[in-house]
């Protein structure tokens, strides 16, 4: 462990303070906030050479972002437990024996995400919870398992304070899934996140109604493109998170970010970026993520001892590692205006087809890339597209189209996003505010994702542009909750304050309706 | 073949034009004269006198070397200052397209919509433009649909029928009286073609428009539900049940009753009982 100097703790002194004294801070969000601070005091971790200038910079220079995971990784990032597991075996640590029926289940199951460590410190994903609550259906009516779904959707949503946590249902229509879309459509909350895993031919059409319609409501659940998805991994995956695809199981030891158009500030010319300034970033972020994942697996102990992996709710060789970007828009009309070039990304064909060399470049460093920890995915990380921050500005997320840019017509819009979905297994999403006449035709929606699916895309969020729980990046925040938090009112949940920075600096307000 | 048409609009996603996501072109000309007309840009035929091109703010129209109006899309704002000077109910934002050029632009859209639906205007005013559009639709396993006024006789076209899906047909009154109040014209073909319809598998949808204080409104609704509630035996159909709104609409005809919803409702409840079953309030 490396020494620090007396100033650089006497600030991180301040900060406490301020953390301590704060009045919009609830005592939760106190204490993971007071924890970041002693955590950024350590050094610990192996760092590669020339890291810190372009990690530790401000927004408009940055070129590596680590998304506030620390500096002495404690556990992994995100942590995706085999439920059908503890459904079926129980859990020795936690003292409970498999569940018995419906009750049971879902009380077994608020007992286990209190244990389900992640970087926010809730659980990011909550299961698969149509297929492990099947089994204790029969016998329940309708009204009595969705007097209990409520319940249990409640309680999720009042204690796990951060919408960056995912249940999953999909991708066969059961009662149980059929019944948590009733109820989400009528909670509207916004916690916890939900997709329906969608493959055409096997989602019933009704159901995948029924999901439109709740969308509609609360927006959620997205839609994930399950075919491409069980074929890059496996059927054995969940989407956690905001949309990321994680091996179940296992989950993500680390997620870090290029800020391409900062690099793309850096670089003389398109060649001067794709041949140098690019893959020089390239490598000390695949370097900085190995460093971190050498710790958590070698150092941190977490593997060896948290009840999880000792009793096999989760695996260590079924870690991978999400290989983030952001900021494709800016990057590709840096360089074009760099070169007097005319055109704009998600406007022109140049543009774009700037974007798909750019993305062919990392998607290909990857693939020669190795970390010996990442064997659940060949020994690579998985690339990501990041959603952004709160505090971003002028960095669009991913691969978007900005916002305020949008092509005038939809379908122009889904046919540059279905050239970047498909570089991305562990996520990438778009978002769609929709007219509220389509709540007479919910199958319009429909069709659009079975097109959508069928030219590549990914993963798809609607929500109404009058509803009160809205997407913002990736996850979820009443609009409510953040005017209250505007006027300085403590809120409930962590990810409202991530919202409203989203609202002011990302424009998430603003999406062009469609 | 390469039938031309004057295509007023072609609206890539529609979610209000049939079932799920279709993309919706809107012909040029109309046989009738609804006073509730929200697009009454669409009814006539430009007959070129220029009006519009002087008054254009964004320098978008001119006059072409042979006379014609000349509209320059990629100069336009969308402002609808043309269409508002315009004497004869007409557009200079058109285009004449043959049904290839057309469906080339439909095409675009797959596979994200399921279908096309024609729409105007009047579009059984061009009925072998139609046929064409419709057989290039069908190679590519598209449903075609048909919104009409319902003042052309559809048996006349039997190869058009042929390539059809479906009608969604307006009964804009259901007396006869009333409906040339509403419109100018009798209904007697209307009423004619949605037995047609009916009996053909062809009509999927028809549709109402209230409009409070023009026509007797519920005595209309209660004497169409009668009249094609038997019909719903040879094969189900939706009713839609409109509300006036002013938007679009010709000032001098702007000034009637929006429908409330509860009075909507309540006209839904009467087709209900009627024995109607897909009923939806717009």
């Amino acid at each position: 462990m490396r020494d620090i100097s007396m100033e650089r703790v006497n600030a991180t002194r301040e900060q406490i303070l301020e953390i301590i004294k704060s009045p919009t801070l609830t005592h939760e969000q106190k204490l993971t906030n007071l924890a970041n601070q002693a955590d950024s005091l350590m050094e610990v971790l192996d760092l590669p050479e020339g890291l810190n200038e372009l990690l530790n910079t401000d927004i408009e220079t940055k070129c590596i972002c680590d998304l506030s995971e620390g500096h002495a990784p404690v556990r992994p990032r995100y942590i995706v437990p085999d439920y059908a597991k503890f459904m079926k075996e129980g859990c020795s640590f936690l003292q409970l024996p498999p569940p018995a029926d419906l009750l049971e289940a879902l009380n077994s199951l608020l007992i286990f995400y209190k244990h389900v460590p992640s970087v926010t410190n809730y659980p990011v994903y909550v299961g698969q919870l149509d297929e492990l609550l099947e089994p204790f259906m029969d016998g329940v009516d309708d009204a009595q398992a969705k007097r209990l779904l409520k319940m249990f959707m409640t309680h999720v949503d009042r204690t796990v304070l951060d919408s960056f946590s995912h249940a999953d249902i999909g991708p066969k229509a059961t009662r149980a899934g059929r019944l948590l879309l009733e109820v989400e459509a009528e909670l509207e909350h916004a916690v916890p996140n939900l997709t329906l895993k969608y493959e055409e031919g096997v989602t019933d059409d009704d159901f995948a109604l029924a999901a439109v319609n709740c969308a509609l409501h609360s927006a959620k659940p997205s839609f994930a493109n399950h075919a491409m998805f069980k074929k890059e991994l496996t059927e054995n995956y969940v989407i956690a998170s905001c949309y990321n695809g994680l091996p179940l199981g296992g989950g993500s030891y680390t997620l870090c970010r290029l800020i391409l158009g900062n690099i793309a500030k850096r670089a003389e010319s398109i060649q001067d970026f794709k041949e140098k300034q690019l893959p020089y970033v390239l490598d000390i972020m695949a370097r900085y993520m190995d460093a971190r994942i050498k710790f958590e697996v070698e150092e941190s102990g977490f593997f060896e001892n948290n009840f999880l992996a000792k009793e096999g709710f989760i695996h260590r060789d079924r870690f991978t590692a999400m290989f983030g970007m952001v900021g494709m828009a800016e990057c590709v009309d840096i360089l074009l205006q760099k070169e007097g070039k005319e055109g704009r990304f998600g406007h022109d064909k140049a543009a774009d087809d700037l974007g798909v060399e750019i993305m062919e470049i990392i998607k290909d460093f990857n693939d020669h890339h190795v970390n010996p920890y990442c064997e659940v995915t060949g020994g690579h990380f998985l690339l990501h597209a990041q959603v952004g921050l709160a505090d971003d500005v002028n960095v669009t997320p991913g691969t978007r189209i900005p916002i305020g840019e949008e092509p005038e017509e939809l379908v122009d819009h889904l046919l540059v996003l279905s050239r970047f979905h498909k570089y991305f297994p562990s996520g990438t999403g778009d978002i769609f505010p929709i007219d509220v006449t389509v709540h007479k035709n919910p199958e319009f929606v429909l069709d659009i994702v079975k097109g959508a699916f069928r030219k590549d895309l990914r993963y798809l969020s609607f929500y109404s542009s009058d509803s009160d729980v809205i997407r913002v990046t990736g996850y979820l925040v009443k609009r409510s909750e953040m005017e209250k938090l505007d006027q300085g009112r403590a809120v409930l949940q962590n990810t409202t304050g991530l919202g409203l920075g989203a609202s002011k600096n990302g424009h998430i307000l603003e999406r062009k309706i469609r | 073949m390469g039938t031309k048409a004057v295509v007023n609009r072609i609206i890539p996603f529609s979610s209000v034009d049939g079932p799920g996501n279709r993309t919706a072109v809107f012909l040029q000309g109309c046989n009738i004269d609804c006073k509730y007309c929200h697009n009454p840009e669409t009814r006539n035929l430009c007959v070129q006198c220029g009006a519009c091109v002087e008054q254009c703010p964004a320098g978008a129209l001119s006059r072409g070397v042979d006379g014609g109006i000349v509209w320059q899309e990629e100069l336009c704002v969308q402002c609808d200052t043309c269409i508002h000077v315009c004497p004869h109910s007409s557009s200079p934002r058109t285009h004449v397209m043959t049904a290839e050029e057309t469906y080339r632009k439909v095409q675009k859209q797959i596979p994200f919509i399921r279908g096309i639906t024609v729409s105007g205007g009047e579009c059984m005013l061009q009925p072998e433009f139609l046929t064409e559009l419709f057989r290039l639709a069908k190679e590519d396993g598209l449903t075609t649909l048909i919104d009409s006024n319902g003042m052309v006789p559809f048996w006349d076209y039997p190869e058009l029928m042929e390539a059809t899906d479906g009608v969604m047909l307006d009964i804009k009154a259901f007396d006869r009286e009333e409906h040339r109040e509403v419109t100018g014209a009798y209904n007697d073909t209307v009423l004619k073609n949605a037995e047609y319809l009916a009996r053909n598998l062809k009509l999927f949808e028809v549709r109402a428009v209230i409009v409070p204080g023009l026509y007797d409104t519920e005595k209309s609704v209660r004497q169409m539900g009668a009249f094609l509630a038997p019909f719903l035996k040879i094969k189900k159909f939706r009713i839609k049940v409109i509300a006036y709104r002013p938007m679009g609409v010709r000032e001098i005809y702007s000034h009637y009753e929006v429908p409330s919803g509860t009075y909507l409702e309540y006209l839904a409840g009467i087709l209900r009982e009627q024995g109607f079953e897909d009923i939806i309030i717009i």
